[in-house]
């Protein structure tokens, strides 16, 4: 079964992003969103086990949220793909099922 | 009124995931009219608030970074931040706002707010703080 995890809250605040990376299984999709989307910046504390997660998963972060809080596309840890609205819509629809770690 | 205290508003939160850090905004600029000693403290994911190139246009809610500019104008012109919180977000002072204040004492030369202290430092201005307010 194909997975979409959602996050949407800053790792800095809560551990939401650090459980989805321990438990999603191999192969699902993560999306960071809202607050989520600093998760998905280069060279802070929780950027090692980000760039880790992408060898076997893919990581996807909504565009607008990014511009909203003035992280830049080159702030982003390579191989992070940044989508649009239509983009979460298509998300959620390619994944049998949606996890929100809220 | 001659009754002035020193304020401190310490910010530990990003930007329009809550509706802390708009509020804390909106109580800086009210106090500050009242004409009190008034700091700031950016902390932990409230230093976010500060990242230069907000552009909400997509999301539909009012980007007040730019108010952040008008804090000079409004005698706040203490602005800290705590560098343990900017590395561990991988973030340096070029990547904030460039937050300026005139310096009424020296000849209105402009001269930036934003200053960078370690958390020692900033504990050592906490304590000299008669209020506290923590968003």
């Amino acid at each position: 079964m194909s997975t979409l995890h959602t996050i949407n809250k800053s790792p800095f605040d809560r551990a939401s992003l650090q459980s989805c990376l321990r438990l999603a299984a191999d192969g699902n999709a993560i999306l960071l969103f809202e607050d989520g989307v600093y998760g998905a910046m280069k060279g802070s504390t929780v950027a090692e086990l980000v760039e880790k997660a992408l060898s076997n998963k893919t990581i996807y972060v909504l565009g607008p949220d990014m511009k909203a809080r003035g992280v830049d596309e080159s702030k982003l840890i390579d191989g992070i793909k940044v989508v649009d609205y239509k983009g979460f819509v298509e998300l959620t629809v390619e994944n049998d099922k949606v996890n929100a770690w809220v | 009124m001659s009754d002035i205290k020193k304020f401190m508003y310490v910010n530990r939160k990003a930007p329009y995931g809550t509706i802390y850090a708009w509020e804390s905004l909106e109580v800086v600029l009210i106090g500050a009219a009242f004409e009190q000693e008034v700091s700031m403290a950016f902390v932990d994911d409230g230093v976010y608030q500060i990242l230069k190139g907000q552009d909400t246009t997509e999301i539909g809610v009012k980007n007040f970074s730019p108010t952040y500019s008008a804090l000079g104008d409004y005698d706040v012109n203490k602005i800290y931040v705590e560098k343990e919180s900017l590395e561990e977000r991988g973030l340096t002072v070029d990547d904030l706002l460039d937050l300026k204040y005139e310096d009424e004492d020296d000849d209105w030369a402009e001269k930036d707010s934003i200053k960078v202290v370690t958390s020692k430092e900033l504990a050592e201005i906490l304590e000299q703080q008669e209020v506290v307010l923590s968003f």
